[in-house]
């Protein structure tokens, strides 16, 4: 016996359909949980994580015991989450003896684990530690600069791995339109080592330059770590084909209050609003601002100025 | 924009995203301040070369900023969900088709033949309305005992049901497509057992009430003093509930209201009646009651009285 359920409020169904398999996607929401230890500079990681991405990020507090990314049976919990969340990013970090403050770093594919990769924590330095401007602080939420500096991003697998999974975490929202003024922040990668890479945060300060073109200067603001390969497994190839499969035409925009005839050819329609004679201003008749008055003004001062400037003359 | 040249970067202004794969660092680990150095600068000139095409693109002006149209990423990253599947087409979507039917757009006022009135389709005094139909004739298949009203009324429950069905099966098969849509969801309900009734209604609200009274007498206060969960109802008068005699006594029967007050009257005048009523207590009552009134003060501002002190009683009651 089955049976149709729809959601009973508007807000239940606005939050499904938010949900729901989209041609143009929503940003992807990161969540940021921890295993059953973390060190000192692994909760800071994942806190200072979490206050970059504010906004697309969920923070879990909780220790998981029965989490373990790249074992067979350890990631239904995750996917769970990544199901009630609706999270497709996940930032996992523990502390053992054998991986000391690890980081693993997983997307997931219609809330099934897509590609892991892990990484170790070193060298690093708490956005606290960064003493700046204020003035020069991003602000939450903006649309961040990534750059990437180093061959190893193009040569080593995993780099290249690390490299997309590092431009899907902050990445954020796509775009159309971007306000000029809200860029505040740049993310440098480099890749000092086929096996570690140096990740820093920085402020962008924009200078005056000839042209309409300013000139960038960074300042370190944020946390910087080197991240350290360690384990990392690869998208299978047809989860793979089909996850980087998108459709080219996009949804037609219905054009409102327009509309074709071949009798009358185009015609639009244009809605006034209802004029309310009671509360239309009135017409400022205080005595200084009549107009005769102004003009009369206006011709006293040029009168003065021509006859100033005619005494000038003959002075002269 | 992407430059595959030996000296130009790779950018991409969609993402605001730059991949410079020349530059090699040194293997020899200077300091890590120098070498902190350098992939700032590094990051710098990417960040420039963004900005450079970034600024000359058209921009528009409003109030917060210069805005400009950024042009579509050019890094492809995987989805997170899958691309929405197609919806198969509904029974009647497939009959509609065959059958070559257009859909038409029906109008919200239609015309009332029998007011003569322009009536709406859905809703409060509608058109066609089924219960205002006064009169319906009778026809030669009709059978002598049927009510026509209650069997039109019984047409319409079947054909409801019939469109529910067809629309549970619809949605069936989307969702065996893998197209069911975002807000509908399909529950699977237990089923009964072969042979016996559908399974009893859960217990009722006032079924639970009466229940939780009946548990709450058990205790030695009588539930009066139990903790109440929000929203719980306070408890219904226990006990017995007045009882009222009648005003006017039946024929033949004693009449209850006299005898009750002949009753009173009669242990008051009694000749003992100075053991039922407490003379000096009566007096006091009566007097503080006085006082209250004259004073109109509150017992609580007169200066306590002692209550170790035993007042003096003039008989006691055997």
């Amino acid at each position: 016996m089955m049976e149709i359920r729809t959601p009973k409020t508007h807000k239940a169904k606005r939050v499904l359909e938010k949900r729901a398999p989209k041609l143009v996607e929503n940003g992807k929401k990161t969540l940021i949980l921890h295993g059953t230890k973390t060190s000192a500079t692994l909760s800071s990681v994942l806190m200072e994580l979490y206050r970059l991405k504010k906004g697309g990020a969920i923070k879990y507090s909780r220790r998981n015991e029965n989490i373990r990314p790249f074992e067979s049976g350890g990631e239904t919990s995750l996917e769970f989450f990544s199901q009630k969340t609706d999270c497709s990013i996940f930032a996992y970090g523990s502390h053992t003896k054998k991986r000391p403050d690890n980081l693993v770093l997983g997307r997931m594919y219609d809330h099934h684990v897509y590609d892991l990769i892990e990484v170790g924590i070193d060298n690093f330095k708490s956005l606290l530690s960064f003493s700046y401007d204020k003035k020069i602080a991003p602000h939450e939420g903006s649309k961040p600069f990534i750059c990437f500096t180093g061959e190893g991003f193009e040569n080593v697998p995993e780099l290249k791995q690390l490299k997309e999974v590092l431009t899907d975490l902050f990445r954020g929202e796509v775009v159309d339109n971007l306000n000029l003024t809200g860029l505040d922040r740049a993310y440098i990668c480099s890749a000092i080592s086929p096996t570690k890479v140096f990740l820093t945060h920085c402020a962008i300060k924009l200078k005056k330059s000839g042209t309409i073109v300013p000139r960038i200067e960074l300042v370190e603001v944020g946390p910087s770590m080197d991240l350290v390969i360690r384990r990392n497994r690869l998208p299978n190839e047809g989860l793979r084909k089909e996850a980087m499969k998108s459709s080219k035409d996009k949804p037609k925009k219905k054009v409102k209050n327009v509309d074709q005839d071949d009798v009358l050819g185009k015609r639009g329609r244009i809605f006034i609003p209802e004029q309310e004679v009671g509360k239309t201003p009135l017409p400022d008749k205080s005595k200084g601002v009549k107009r005769e008055r102004r003009e009369g003004k206006l011709k006293k001062k040029n009168k003065e100025e021509g006859s100033a400037s005619k005494k000038h003359k003959e002075s002269e | 924009m992407d430059m595959e040249t030996d000296q130009t970067y790779q950018i991409d202004v969609g993402n605001l995203l730059a991949f410079n794969p020349n530059h090699r660092f040194s293997s020899a680990p200077s300091s890590r301040e120098e070498l902190v150095k350098e992939c700032v600068t590094e990051g710098t000139k990417l960040v420039q070369a963004i900005a450079d095409t970034l600024f000359n693109l058209p921009s528009t002006e409003t109030n917060d900023g210069p805005l400009v149209q950024l042009p579509p990423p050019s890094t492809k990253l995987p989805r997170e969900k899958h691309l929405p599947r197609p919806k198969p087409p509904t029974k009647w979507e497939e009959f509609a088709l065959k059958k070559g039917i257009q859909k038409r757009k029906k109008d919200k006022i239609v015309y009332d033949e029998t007011t003569d009135k322009f009536k709406r389709r859905h809703g409060y005094d509608r058109v066609n309305d089924d219960n205002d139909i006064p009169i319906i004739e009778a026809k030669a298949s009709d059978e002598p005992g049927e009510d026509p009203f209650a069997k039109r009324l019984d047409d319409k429950k079947k054909r409801v049901g019939k469109q529910e069905k067809n629309r549970l099966e619809n949605l069936k098969s989307a969702a065996k497509a893998g197209a069911l849509p975002s807000h509908v969801q399909l529950a699977v309900t237990g089923l009964p057992i072969s042979g016996t009734k559908a399974q009893p209604k859960k217990i009722g609200k006032e079924a639970l009430g009466d229940v939780a009274g009946l548990a709450a007498t058990s205790t030695a206060s009588g539930g009066k003093f139990d903790k109440k969960l929000p929203g719980e109802k306070p408890p219904k008068k226990q006990g017995k509930h007045h009882k009222y005699l009648p005003v006017v006594p039946r024929y033949g029967w004693v009449d209850e209201e006299k005898e009750q007050t002949n009753k009173v009257l009669g242990k008051l005048l009694s000749k003992h009646s100075h053991e039922i009523l407490n003379v000096g207590k009566a007096i006091n009552m009566y007097n503080d009651k006085k006082e209250k009134k004259k004073s109109g003060r509150s017992d609580k501002l007169k200066a306590k009285k002692d209550i170790t002190k035993k007042k003096p009683y003039a008989n006691k009651a055997n």
